[in-house]
């Protein structure tokens, strides 16, 4: 089962709910797709490790036969193409490899060449293996990193937690495509809330099933809990507002095997999560 | 020669816009003829990279000289290669800074930022 984690907004608990998951599975697969602050590692603390470089696909314009049309830098959505003396130059680190230049040059002179954008790192904490995915800094799209990371770490037959990053942008999108249930980590507060209704809509979208985890729960917060009954979406769990694990999380420990009660906890949400993913 | 200045208004007593690639007008100034040509700047609004295409409408302008409060790297590296000169506005008016560039009181841009690609 492959098994997305989503919050709306950063620092809602997605690394915290995905390690502690994995951890308590035993043999699982951790995929840290927030390429661009991967930290799922900083609590895994993943052995023999093992890295794959990452890249993506950049322009190449041959000046013999490049005939000054214009049509590649016209056509550009990212603007990455800036026609400068005679000749087209790209910015790769704005490009998005979209391969448009080369199919609207009129006359064969725009070659692809291949060039690094970051890597993808896997390495193991007892019988879970961590995947992690890290993008260059300054790197305009998170999405091949992502790609590479999934195609590296997804296992159908054994569970798959998917680090997701925030929001609901084209990273986040391409995360969750290949999930077979989404959990959405949400903050009891009206920033949280807001945030999440935005990752809800894309879950419906996407005709993905999923449920909730509220974290740092401190009472209930009425307007969430309505959201979720009237909608009909499961709360799948409960993490308290807690110093303790705000104390374990800043020491980079993991929670669920240094915490009994926090043990328990994660092994009933596992649990609920398979019970919804398979009805 | 010719002198690009991003603006905010089509009025050179006006301030300078402080974006570069996001001004909504850039004011061409050429110095032969004194006259003062205001266009849309077609980057304005563009998802990313703003500023290179921006670059790349003052570069088609064939402007010599671009007086600025801001620039990013990306565009730097366009006037760099076609020659075009990047100067450090200084506060006032389009017209202050144009008479304070002709008394060669503007310093050359020195610093230029890593850039938004789209994530400001």
């Amino acid at each position: 089962m492959i098994l997305a984690v989503l919050s709306g907004k950063g620092g809602a608990g997605k690394t915290f709910v995905s390690v502690n998951l994995a951890v308590t599975a035993g043999r699982a697969t951790y995929i840290d797709c927030d390429v661009e602050e991967p930290n799922g590692r900083l609590f895994l603390k993943p052995k023999d490790i093992k890295e794959k470089p990452v890249s993506s696909r950049i322009p190449e314009f041959d000046p013999e036969k490049c005939s000054e049309c214009r049509k590649c830098v016209d056509f550009c959505q990212f603007n990455a193409l800036v026609y400068v003396g005679d000749r087209p130059v790209v910015f790769p680190e704005v490009c998005h490899s979209c391969g448009g230049c080369a199919i609207v040059c009129p006359s064969g002179a725009v070659k692809e060449t291949e060039r690094q954008v970051g890597t993808v790192e896997t390495g193991w904490r007892g019988d879970v293996r961590v995947v992690t995915g890290i993008l260059n800094p300054g790197e305009a799209s998170a999405v091949p990193v992502i790609k590479s990371a999934l195609k590296t770490g997804c296992a159908a037959e054994e569970l798959t937690v998917l680090d997701c990053p925030p929001g609901s942008g084209c990273s986040v999108l391409e995360s969750v495509s290949s999930a077979d249930y989404c959990i959405l980590v949400v903050e009891p507060t009206a920033f949280g809330l807001h945030n999440f209704q935005m990752v809800a809509e894309l879950v419906w979208l996407m005709k993905k099933p999923w449920g909730v985890v509220i974290n740092r729960e401190d009472g209930a917060y009425p307007p969430l809990e309505e959201f979720c009954t009237q909608n009909a979406i499961p709360i799948l769990g409960r993490i308290p507002y807690s110093k303790k694990l705000a104390g374990l999380c800043a020491a980079g420990q993991i929670a669920c095997t240094s915490d009994e009660e926090t043990g328990h906890l994660f092994a009933r949400l596992l649990y609920a999560v398979r019970e919804e993913a398979e009805t | 020669m010719r002198i690009a200045i991003p603006m905010d208004e089509r009025n050179t007593d006006t301030g300078l816009c402080p974006s570069f690639g996001r001004a909504p007008i850039f004011l061409l100034h050429d110095t032969k003829t004194g006259k003062d040509v205001f266009y849309t700047n077609p980057a304005a609004d563009a998802p990313g990279g703003a500023g290179l295409k921006a670059a790349q409408f003052i570069v088609d302008q064939k402007a010599d000289v671009l007086i600025t409060v801001r620039c990013g790297e990306n565009s730097a590296q366009v006037f760099r290669a076609v020659g075009i000169v990047v100067y450090k506005a200084a506060n006032g008016t389009a017209k202050e800074n144009l008479s304070a560039f002709a008394q060669g009181k503007l310093p050359h841009m020195t610093e230029f930022h890593a850039g938004f690609q789209g994530r400001a």
